[in-house]
């Protein structure tokens, strides 16, 4: 009889120890996977559709509904793609099925990755693990739900302003943005352009490490990204000494943080000191005043015209209508939901003539200030700490009415994005009985550390990742 | 920073979005409270600073003018909601 | 009150590259509908592009035989606005940094050289082909509708923008033949107006002579020859100068030229202008272009027309030198007349006999054309001509037609032409009536009874003599 495999606490490494000893088998990994989603995705609807096959020599992924999968419907989250089916893999994807990765589902994820709760999924929200009446988090609230709550071993998301990072502390999970350029965004239904990455979600840093050597590196179909400068380096150390880490001075005066989350991230930078690191402070104003609007006026820009293909010509539904021009209009109004619909709106208006400089033109030099902020502060730092979210994870419908509220979710991971840095998220704590995600921001290319200051943390904080509700 | 009515629908227009009067009246308020939280980027005097479009500091990526294989028909059309013969279908451009 | 022409072009080049502009799929005409695309000239979701080195490359070459600079960063940028041949939502173009700027092209008149601004050369992608199925048939169900073809779309196009330095339709029509020589030449399109591998766009204004405001301008599209171009032209300067002359104005609009009727039709105003929001493509990056690459191209480039044409007038004349140079034909005139030939018969022969009997000049051997030449006047006439149409034929040899010799025995001669006088006593009649012009056509009759054999001086002179009698 087949060893019970406990999905809720079993890391990716440990599942390939699994069937790398012939303990278990790829095969009945992934029974195990879809019986506890079985079991418990009613509840957490964290996917959107699951696949019985488990073709592949190694363990299970679940994949975010915007990663293109060839054969396997890819809605993004939205009714405008309700059906259609891609006859290409993103190569994310090819490159996991490559490593010999099973497919085990597309999740759940906000419409077009817009959003931070995953309540704008057009296929009805997902829910926190640790409580289902609170949100995991978005835009990838999906991939994130199902690491924490034992529905997959891992999975990859991705993260234009913290779709990564937010929904992993909020879950109490790994996510890593890795540097942009440095995973191929082909076949990633697009977002915002010079944003989007796709990355890792997992139990620990080691797992995000390795899954993220596996889809890493240049890609000779997307020409944003590079080679690698140096390969991926599996952590083992769990001391810090030597590294040098930087607390922005602005943290202190940020309302917006909740008590709890404050607690915990002062706690875990205490944890650091006692690991060896130097604790210091940077100074990074602009990102923190201007960061949040700069975000706003630049991601919706290029949504817009990204989204712009959504026209009901060559695959999607099409609303019935006598002209072509109207065809498209009622196929975008019907099909887009009111998230989308907000930023191509305002994306739209930002480009338009007239407000071009004031607003997009103005925005990409606020970019440019942002990139010099954090390119300083890492000349002289090795890692930034921040807490990832400035709350934990808040009932569903909290914010649902209130665009601006959602947005200032994104605070503190938004600014870092925009400069085209990684950042890894790890749960460092608790506050009301709820995660909470400390977030370390690199320098281009500065995966490796960012996984040895996450992997030392996480041995000393040893946080317990499957909820306690689940326990 | 309020926006008018016309603009909203101006918008609307260029982004083919055949938004209802309720989508409308909701979307102008909405668009207002967010430009005034993102406008303020105009408080700074940025005039000798270049703007970035990419966060990565890369040039010249390109391929060689080497054919690859295209879709077969089957692949082109596998999504379409109007096939005729070998094109796509749609109404009239006015 | 005399008014000038104020003409500005934008011209279309599609480069034949092996494939498209931002994809790898081969491009190329006669292939099923639909078979020449892929996600990303599809605008699949998650697409992306990837820029092709070869047209980057022949549109800087192309900037470069304009006289342009060439800018040390040029950066792609999405046009956006809706139609069906456009599956992005946006066209991948160049705005504000193209790859070509502040060039010129020469054109060689009587005067002296007239210098065309060329505002900047950019590449960008072609649409898709959109066919538009139309129903007055009367059927009020399913009557209309558009079919797309994608085949089209992403091909490489570079657009030229010249400055509004023309001043004439006629200096527009000559400009494009020597624009047209110029890209022909340098083997980066075919650039034929009936293929659409050449589009040209004609911006209209005109006002006072010798003034310097620039009044309002109209668009001329769709016109798919240079003489339609050249006639489009003048009849929209016409309709202007009208409308000014009569106290009216000049409203911006765009126009279609009917070739047939001459007439022009504006297009329906659109409801509001197009703002294409530009803005740099983020999912590519800037192109800078190596100094070593420039000079590399640099060095490719053929003599500029404009020089060559002056360069051989010096020997002929501007007209038959343009003429040479336009239609490509100056390099053999230039390999023929070293060989010994006579200029001014060789270019006459080359630019009419030759291209008249459709031989590709590029194939002639021009010491064979300089043979026939010097043995003009020698051989019969249909021989001659003869010859000259098989010039482009593998290893044709001169040879054989040198040794025909045309029949100036006026004992031969003599009789025939006496036959031909009197089996047309009419126009014999003509001739001495003062008809001089119809010696020629005496002259033919013996030609074609002598098979083309008669040497047709001799002829001349025999039905001079003999009508004179």
């Amino acid at each position: 009889m087949a060893p019970v495999v406990d999905t809720l606490r079993l890391s990716a490494e440990e599942a390939l120890g699994l069937v790398e000893r012939r303990e278990v088998s790829p095969g009945e990994l992934h029974a195990a996977y879809l019986e506890a989603i079985g079991q418990r995705d009613g509840e957490l609807h964290a996917y959107l559709r699951t696949s019985e096959t488990s073709d592949g020599a190694s363990i299970p992924i679940a994949l975010k509904d915007v990663i293109s999968t060839k054969g396997v419907e890819t809605t993004a989250g939205s009714r405008i793609l309700e059906g259609y089916v891609p006859v290409f893999d993103a190569t994310v994807a090819a490159r996991c099925k490559a490593a010999g990765l099973t497919f085990l589902g597309k999740t759940n994820t906000d419409e077009f990755a817009m959003g931070s709760s995953t309540e704008n999924s057009a296929w009805g929200p997902s829910r926190n693990p640790w409580d289902p009446d609170r949100v995991p988090g978005g835009s990838g609230g999906g991939t994130s739900a199902a690491v924490s709550g034992g529905l997959a071993p891992w999975g990859l998301g991705s993260d234009t302003g913290g779709s990564i990072k937010q929904p992993s502390a909020l879950c109490g999970n790994v996510g890593l943005r890795p540097t942009y350029g440095s995973v191929s965004r082909y076949g990633v239904v697009a977002f915002a352009s010079s944003l989007d990455q796709v990355g890792p979600v997992a139990k620990t840093v080691r797992d995000a490490a390795l899954l993220y050597s596996i889809i890493a590196g240049r890609d000779a179909s997307d020409s944003t990204t590079v080679e690698l400068p140096e390969p991926v380096a599996l952590p083992e150390s769990d001391r810090l000494d030597g590294l040098r880490i930087a607390v922005p001075t602005q943290l202190e005066s940020l309302d917006a943080i909740e008590p709890g989350v404050r607690a915990a991230f002062e706690r875990t930078v205490e944890l650091a000191r006692e690991l060896g690191a130097e604790v210091g402070e940077c100074d990074l104003p602009t990102s923190y005043r201007y960061g949040m609007p700069c975000y706003y006026l630049i991601a919706p820009a290029e949504a817009s015209s990204n989204l712009a293909r959504y026209d009901g010509v060559r695959y999607g539904p099409r609303a019935d209508a006598t002209t072509y021009d109207e065809m498209v209009e009622r196929t975008r109004d019907d099909g887009f939901g009111a998230e989308p619909k907000r930023r191509i709106m305002l994306g739209t208006y930002a480009l338009s003539a007239g407000y071009y400089d004031a607003f997009y033109g103005q925005a990409q030099k606020v970019r440019t200030l942002l990139i010099r902020e954090h390119r300083e502060a890492l000349e002289r730092f090795d890692v930034i700490a921040t807490p990832t979210s400035p709350t934990v994870a808040f009932p569903i419908g909290d914010k649902a009415a209130d665009p601006l509220a959602m947005y200032a979710c994104d605070l503190l991971t938004i600014p870092s994005c925009l400069a085209g840095l990684p950042g890894l998220s790890i749960p460092c704590g608790l506050s009301e009985g709820l995660p909470v995600g400390l977030q370390l921001l690199g320098p281009q290319f500065g995966e490796n550390v960012l996984f040895r200051t996450g992997h030392a943390l996480e041995q000393a904080i040893a946080f317990d990742t499957v909820p306690e509700r689940l326990r | 920073m309020a926006i008018s009515r016309d603009e909203v629908l101006h918008v609307a227009r260029l982004a083919r979005l055949a938004l209802t009067e309720d989508e409308v009246e909701r979307l102008t308020g909405e668009l207002a409270a967010i430009l005034d939280a993102v406008g303020i980027v105009a408080e700074l005097d940025l005039a000798d600073v270049p703007p970035t479009s990419h966060p990565l500091d890369v040039v010249n990526v390109w391929d060689d003018d080497e054919p690859r294989e295209s879709l077969g028909l089957d692949d082109v059309f596998a999504n379409a909601p109007a096939r005729d013969g070998d094109l796509f279908r749609v109404p009239p451009t006015v | 009150m005399s008014w000038e022409p104020v003409i500005g072009l934008e011209i279309h080049v599609q480069l034949k590259t092996r494939t498209k502009m931002f994809c790898r799929c081969a491009v190329g005409f006669g292939a099923g509908e639909n078979t020449q695309t892929c996600p990303v000239c599809l605008g699949f979701p998650g697409a992306l592009p990837v820029v092709n080195r070869r047209a980057v490359e022949w549109t800087i070459l192309l900037g470069l035989a304009l006289g342009c600079e060439i800018p040390g960063q040029a950066v792609f940028s999405r046009k956006n606005y809706f139609y069906p041949d456009l599956p992005k939502g946006y066209q991948i173009s160049q705005y504000d940094l193209p790859s070509c700027i502040n060039g010129n092209m020469l054109l060689p008149t009587a005067e002296g050289d007239r210098v065309i601004g060329i505002v900047r050369a950019h590449l960008e992608e072609d649409a898709a082909k959109t066919v538009h199925v139309g129903g007055r048939s009367g059927r009020i169900a399913g009557a209309d509708f558009s079919l797309v073809d994608y085949n089209r779309g992403g091909t490489p196009l570079v657009e030229i923008v010249t400055a509004p330095d023309i001043r004439s339709a006629d200096e527009a029509k000559r400009f494009l033949q020597l624009l047209r020589q110029t890209i022909v030449e340098l083997g980066i399109s075919d650039a034929e107006m009936e293929k659409g591998t050449l589009r040209v766009d004609s911006n209209v204004s005109v006002r006072p002579a010798g003034s310097a405001e620039l009044r309002t301008r109209t668009e001329i599209k769709n016109m798919n020859s240079f003489n339609f171009i050249a006639r489009g032209i003048d009849a929209e300067v016409e309709r202007q100068i009208a409308a000014w002359e009569s106290g009216g104005e000049v409203r911006q609009e765009t126009y279609d030229f009917d070739a047939a009727s001459g007439r022009l039709t504006a297009r329906r105003a659109k409801e509001e202008a197009d703002d294409y929001r530009y803005f740099p493509e983020p999912d590519l990056v800037p192109v800078e272009p190596p100094a070593e690459l420039v000079e590399r191209l640099r060095s490719e480039l053929p003599e500029f027309p404009a020089t060559r044409i002056r360069r051989i007038e010096a020997t002929l004349d501007l007209d038959r030198a343009t003429v040479l140079v336009t239609g490509g034909l100056d390099r053999l005139w230039g390999e023929t007349v070293s060989a010994g030939a006579e200029p001014v018969a060789t270019a006459n022969v080359v630019a009419n006999t030759l291209v008249g009997a459709g031989v590709d000049p590029a194939a002639v051997s021009a010491t064979e054309l300089s043979k026939l030449l010097e043995a003009r006047d020698r051989i019969p006439r249909g021989a001659f001509d003869e010859a000259i149409a098989k010039l482009a034929d593998p290893g044709f040899s001169a040879d054989p037609y040198l040794a025909q010799e045309s029949v100036s025995d006026t004992t031969e001669l003599e009789p025939i032409v006496e036959a031909v006088l009197a089996a047309n006593p009419g126009q014999v009649e003509a001739y001495r009536g003062g008809k001089e012009g119809l010696l020629g056509f005496f002259v033919g009759q013996v030609m074609k009874e002598t098979q083309g054999k008669a040497d047709p001086r001799v002829v001349n002179e025999l039905v001079r003599a003999k009508l004179g009698e």
